[in-house]
């Protein structure tokens, strides 16, 4: 007889503390440079000095000598076996992807890329021996401006090459007529400056060989996609190659990457025939982790008078660096649907242009191109308003798609599922106190108080949740957007979750394991949740683009949803009853209209002890299920934010920051706040402190954390966040993507707050960063 | 990244640390708290052939009373100045400076000798130093000597002290309860060095300033006596519309030759040491 | 004279350890790759980020920049040794409970900075939380959570302590 359970608190939706945190709070942590195997070598680089650069000699000859140091080896040694770093989304017939070998062997293009290594018996005699590397440079010249790159005439990144990567066009509608006799016309050109991710743990790799198996441990998001591109990369085959992402400290798109020390290590590892670590520094990793954004945006707008628009222009330049590494010419494409934003128009025009420079490539960065559209939207949608001398949230209201025209296909041909944008409004601005603060910012005008007050808006939408395959592969991307999930009962009612997610911070084993709970009827306690290890976890596609929950936990709650079909067959034979009459809730299956019982884990026994199953039934309880949406996912929300300037310094300061933002249902309310809180802070350090600079000769001169400004505790507000709840229809839970969201929304809110705030001193711009300096010198260009 | 090579000597008394550094010739190094210097080891933008480590001195560290001044051990951390009373009760303008120096951590490492002997025109102790006319004790196996703050800051990075001296500690005057005092940091996040610093004490009664000591940070290769406002600041009233302030501060940039660099322009400092100079002295003469 | 090799003595989260060592190296090498303490991660070489962050003698230190040699015969507290068994401290707890953390690499550091400002001010306000922990970069979090966590342990703190 089974004991009847209370039926427990539903997993979905509760604030569950993350299960991930006993390991990292009591530093029992499992990074890769944790990792100490037995004879294990260190591995470092050296790294060009120069922007550009003739490779003439390298000398590893005295390194070889030095005590400790095993091995040392340039580009040339490493020869055709090192392969070419791979770029996975050729988005155009045009585009040109230059080989990029791992380590260099005839010219160098980036100011730190890699010109030798050297294999020692640890870290320190491995930093010594880079010294005794004697290399001789030709320079070329630097290519640093993207116009200028794409003059005639100018430097090569490649001698007698153009600079140009690639041209991608789309454009809807007629165009031409929505700005012809336009009575309002905006232009603008705005500046994406280029930005360093910044996760707090550095990159790091670990590679053992054993035989012809080789096992890669990397601070990696991507162990699926990497092993397959190892394979490519370098001829190892993928079933010798197995992949682990252990423990990684952050991502931000930073480690979706194929990097040319994770090539190089696999090699080293190969031809040594031992184990191999390297680990970088923040110097190294600011020099040569894949940077972001770098756009130069031109963007212009047509509208009617009373605000409502006609059409959209926009022309991008991209700067892709000096290669096209894994998704880097897709980067801006994934911007080009979102420039609409919110707004209902009847025309858009989208031109970009990859351009090569002399930089460290840029590649995703939290948000991948739609902070960068929704940031010049957004600009552009105040720049309309005061154009008109309206309010901003009103010229907005009047062009956004309202909450019953949904699903709604936008001038950019993506179809919004839902959302409710007035909704998200009314409340970011009873939060916010909108109307009190309009009233102390007319006050401070009127007193010209020398220090202003500003209120910034962005109502926001953005596509995540990178699937569908299909519409992956109608832009040239290289790969699929499914995600896998198998689930199996273990023999004592336990639960083994493996999914193709490879969380790096976000949660996945909490939020799947409250999927579970509910969907199985188990305790949330009875969940382990297994990932990041290709030899465990053989299919996935992993993390980024805010794709988990919206691709991989529904694979999960198909795979859960398979594996209670299975038991249930099993309950209404073991309870003689047809499984039509067998009904499930909290665990239970349960005779309709009788007091027969079983429970799940009573289930699970009766398959693994196998001595009374249905006909034909494997002794199995667990099932896969991959999952492949229709759509994306288009979370949306409005930020507000209230920023004192202060006109005498430039000194800009967040005085309060409100977000209601839309993620649909939501599995952990925790989660999401943490997502959005950690958002909106990369979007603030956008908008006010960081900027990747390279001087005229192209040298870094953000190369370590006491240059490259990210933002402190000190140096950020408390974010009132609240939520509206409009389920997605692209997905049985009804989320919504929310990783990028707080990013994409917030930058926008902060820069447009400080142009309010020095509206009256007639400054309508100021480049981001928006230092006090920019902000002064904008104030003194118009004084 | 990590430091090359070098060897390391850690003596017990001064005496064995002059000997040490005498002995190890020019490029051995004097490591204090070891705050700047680490990281420029981790970098390799520094190669010493020997650390000389004064952590163990016991004689370099510690605040005394002496009579009108107070003398502070150069090996005195960063925090122990923040919460001396003796430092607070007499020259709060030291204690203010230094709690905004780096973060806790690093002040509890940092040592108020070491900052000085790094002279870093960005620093916020140099121009504080300079603005109370600090007095500089430096040691050698040779003997000791006393340099003033105006002639211990040379150049970028560069102060009095010979490759074999050691800066034993600095001596700097009480001010008296007619003092105010305040040290207005500039910088774009709390971790980053400042744009523009200014250091202010003020004497004032009766509602006007009786003489005032204002020096700038990062306001040149060195930190800059403000002169001109100090002469122009002598008995302006501190009450009523402020305009003797104001137009004081005017002349915060007179003399100073600031740099241009990725942080900030000539021009933008030079507005900035008008404005943060008269908020200083407004800090410093107000509650 | 001066040193190549020399032997230092340590007292880490309660054991003392004696390991001779180049001058060069960093404290938190000692820890990390010859003790086997990797709670104490590595972030940046320039002191700015504080993951290293570690009590040196009962104050917060970055153990990124002292020198292993520097640190000879001191008392060494690691996030590794917070917990009394599986009796987490005050800190800890109110981090998970408050969602203070999401990669976690920041987080030992994080913690060990916030024990030091709870130890000299046990009653912080959220502007002296964030001042406090100036020194310790996070890029997950946003550092809301954690400011709530400090605010919850202390209270919890002063709670036990009968204050």
């Amino acid at each position: 007889m089974t004991e009847l359970i209370e039926r427990p608190a539903p997993e979905i939706g509760k604030a569950r503390r993350r299960r991930e945190d006993a390991r990292l709070v009591t530093g029992r942590t499992r990074w890769t440079d944790n990792i100490q195997l037995p004879g294990m070598l260190h591995v470092a680089f050296l790294r060009s000095p120069m922007a550009h650069a003739r490779i003439l000699r390298v000398d590893v000859s005295a390194a070889r000598e030095l005590p400790g140091v095993v091995a040392a080896f340039t580009g040339a040694d490493l020869g055709p076996e090192q392969g070419s770093l791979p770029c996975a989304w050729p988005v155009s017939e045009d585009v040109v992807i230059p080989a990029h070998p791992p380590v260099a062997v005839e010219e160098v293009r980036y100011v730190g890329e890699a010109v030798a290594c050297v294999v020692a018996t640890d870290r320190y005699r491995a930093a010594d021996a880079l010294e005794a590397i004697e290399v001789d440079y030709e320079p070329l010249d630097p290519v640093l401006d993207m116009e200028a790159a794409l003059a005639p005439g100018s430097p090569g990144v490649r001698a007698g090459q153009s600079n140009k990567a690639f041209t991608w066009v789309f454009s809807q509608g007629e165009v031409d007529a929505a700005f012809a006799g336009a009575p309002v016309l905006i232009e603008r050109t705005y500046v994406q400056q280029r930005l360093i991710p910044s996760a707090m743990e550095p990159r790091a790799v670990v590679c053992d060989r054993l035989g012809e198996d080789y096992t890669l441990h990397s601070a990696t998001q991507i162990p699926h996609i990497l092993r397959v591109m190892l394979a490519l990369t370098t001829g190892i085959p993928e079933h010798r190659l197995r992949v682990i992402a252990p423990d990684v400290g952050g991502g931000f798109g930073s480690k979706l990457q194929v990097t040319a020390e994770e090539v190089v290590c696999l090699l080293l590892a190969k031809r040594l025939n031992r184990p191999v670590k390297w680990t970088e520094s923040r110097s190294e990793g600011n020099l040569t982790v894949h940077h972001g954004r770098d756009q130069l945006q031109r963007i212009s707008l047509a509208a009617e008078s009373d605000g409502r628009i006609r059409g959209l222009k926009v022309d991008l330049l991209a700067d892709m660096g000096a290669y096209l590494m894994l998704v880097t010419p897709g980067v801006p494409l994934l911007g080009a649907f979102m420039f609409p934003g919110i707004y209902k128009m009847a025309a858009y025009d989208f031109r970009c242009t990859g351009v090569f420079t002399t930089k460290m490539p840029t590649d995703a960065y939290r948000g991948a191109g739609r902070p960068e559209a929704t940031f010049a939207i957004e600009r552009v949608m105040d720049e309309l308003a005061h154009e008109l001398g309206i309010d901003p949230l009103e010229v907005r209201r009047r062009n956004w798609i309202e909450r019953e025209e949904f699903p709604y296909t936008s001038v950019a041909g993506l179809v919004y599922d839902s959302g409710d944008y007035g909704a998200a409004t009314d409340r970011a601005t009873e939060l916010l106190g909108y109307a009190a603060l309009r009233a102390e910012q007319a006050e401070r005008r009127a007193r010209r108080d020398p220090v202003q007050l500003g209120i910034g808006i962005s109502t926001y939408t953005e596509m995540c949740g990178l699937a569908p395959s299909r519409v992956l592969g109608s832009l040239a991307y290289g790969a699929g957007g499914w995600e896998h999930a198998s689930v199996r009962m273990l023999p004592t009612g336990k639960v083994e979750v493996v999914t193709g997610s490879s969380p790096h911070g976000q949660g996945h084993e909490t939020a799947w394991s409250q999927i579970v709970a509910d969907t199985l009827g188990v305790p949330f306690e009875d969940v382990t949740v297994l990932h990041g290890d290709t030899a465990i976890s053989p299919r996935g596609l992993d993390t980024y683009g805010s794709r988990s929950l919206t691709v991989g936990g529904i694979a999960l709650l198909q795979a859960c949803g398979r594996v209670r079909e299975k038991a249930k067959s099993v309950a209404a034979h073991l309870l003689e009853a047809d499984p039509g009459d067998v009904d499930f809730e909290n665990g239970l299956f349960r005779v309709r209209g009788t007091d027969a019982v079983r429970s799940i884990q009573e289930i699970a026994l009766a398959v693994f002890t196998a001595h009374n199953l249905p006909d034909g039934f494997e002794p199995r309880l667990d099932a896969d299920a991959t999952f492949d949406p229709e759509n994306f996912s288009f979370p949306h929300g409005t930020h507000l934010c209230a920023v004192e300037v202060d006109t005498e310094t430039g000194m800009s300061r967040i005085r309060s920051y409100v977000a209601v933002d839309d993620v649909g249902n939501v599995v952990n309310p925790l989660i999401v706040e943490g997502q959005v809180h950690g958002g909106i802070a990369q979007g603030i350090g956008q908008a006010l402190f960081e900027e990747a600079r390279y001087d005229e000769e192209g040298n870094l001169l953000t190369s370590t954390l006491a240059d490259y400004l990210i933002p402190s505790a000190a140096d950020l507000p408390d974010f009132v966040t609240e939520r509206t709840q409009t389920p997605a229809t692209s997905n049985p839970l009804g989320v919504k993507g929310v990783g990028e969201a707080g990013t994409i929304a917030s930058t926008p809110a902060v820069v447009n707050a400080i142009v309010d705030a020095l509206r009256p001193y007639g400054v309508h711009d100021v480049r981001m960063p928006c230092t006090p300096e920019r902000v002064w010198r904008a104030l003194e260009e118009s004084r | 990244m990590i430091p090359a090579t070098f060897d390391y000597v850690r003596p017990s008394t001064l005496g064995e640390a002059a000997a040490a550094l005498a002995e190890a010739g020019e490029d051995a190094k004097v490591l204090a708290g070891g705050q700047s210097l680490l990281p420029l080891l981790r970098l390799r933008l520094a190669y010493p052939s020997v650390l000389v480590d004064l952590g163990r001195v016991a004689e370099l560290r510690g605040i005394e009373d002496r009579g009108d001044r107070l003398h502070i051990g150069a090996m005195t951390t960063h925090d122990e100045v923040v919460n001396s009373p003796l430092v607070n009760e007499h020259c709060p303008l030291l204690a203010r400076a230094t709690a905004t120096v780096a973060d806790p951590a690093i002040r509890h490492r940092g040592t108020f000798g070491g900052s000085l002997s790094h002279a870093d025109p960005a620093g916020d102790l140099p121009s504080v130093a300079l603005a109370l006319d600090a007095e500089f004790r430096l040691a050698s196996a040779a003997g000791e000597r006393t340099v003033p703050a105006a002639d211990f800051f040379a150049d970028y990075l560069t102060t009095a002290l010979e490759p074999d001296e050691i800066l034993t500690g600095v001596s700097v005057p009480k001010l008296g309860p007619d003092w105010g005092c305040h040290y207005e940091k500039f910088h774009r996040t709390a971790q980053a060095w400042a744009i523009v610093g200014v250091a202010a004490a003020v004497r004032h009664s009766g509602g006007a300033v009786v003489e005032a000591r204002i020096a700038l940070t990062n306001m040149g290769a060195t930190p800059v006596r403000a002169h001109a406002v100090e002469s122009a600041l002598a008995g302006v009233p501190l009450n009523g519309s402020g305009a003797g302030v104001r137009e004081a501060a005017l002349r915060a940039d007179e003399g100073t030759n600031p740099p241009s660099d990725a942080d900030a322009g000539a021009d933008y400092r030079r507005h900035l040491a008008k404005v943060l100079t008269r908020r200083a002295v407004i800090a410093a003469t107000s509650g | 004279m001066a040193q190549r090799k020399m032997t230092v003595t340590v007292t880490v989260d309660g054991v003392r350890y004696e390991e001779e060592v180049e001058p060069r190296l960093l404290l938190v090498h000692l820890l990390r790759d010859r003790l086997g303490k990797t709670g104490t991660p590595i972030g940046c070489d320039t002191g700015n980020c504080g993951a290293c962050t570690v009590m040196l003698d009962g104050r917060s230190a970055k153990s990124c920049s002292v020198l292993a040699v520097q640190a000879d015969g001191s008392e060494i507290l690691t996030v590794e040794g917070l917990a009394s068994g599986d009796e987490w401290h005050p800190l800890q707890r109110a981090f998970h409970e408050e969602h203070a953390l999401q990669c976690g690499y920041c987080t030992p550091g994080m913690i060990m900075a916030s024990l030091d400002l709870l130890q000299v001010n046990p009653d912080p306000d959220d502007t002296e939380i964030r001042e406090g922990l100036e020194g310790n970069l996070c890029r997950c979090t946003g550092y809301a959570n954690i400011v709530r966590a400090v605010r919850r342990a202390a209270a919890e703190s002063r709670e036990v302590s009968g204050a």
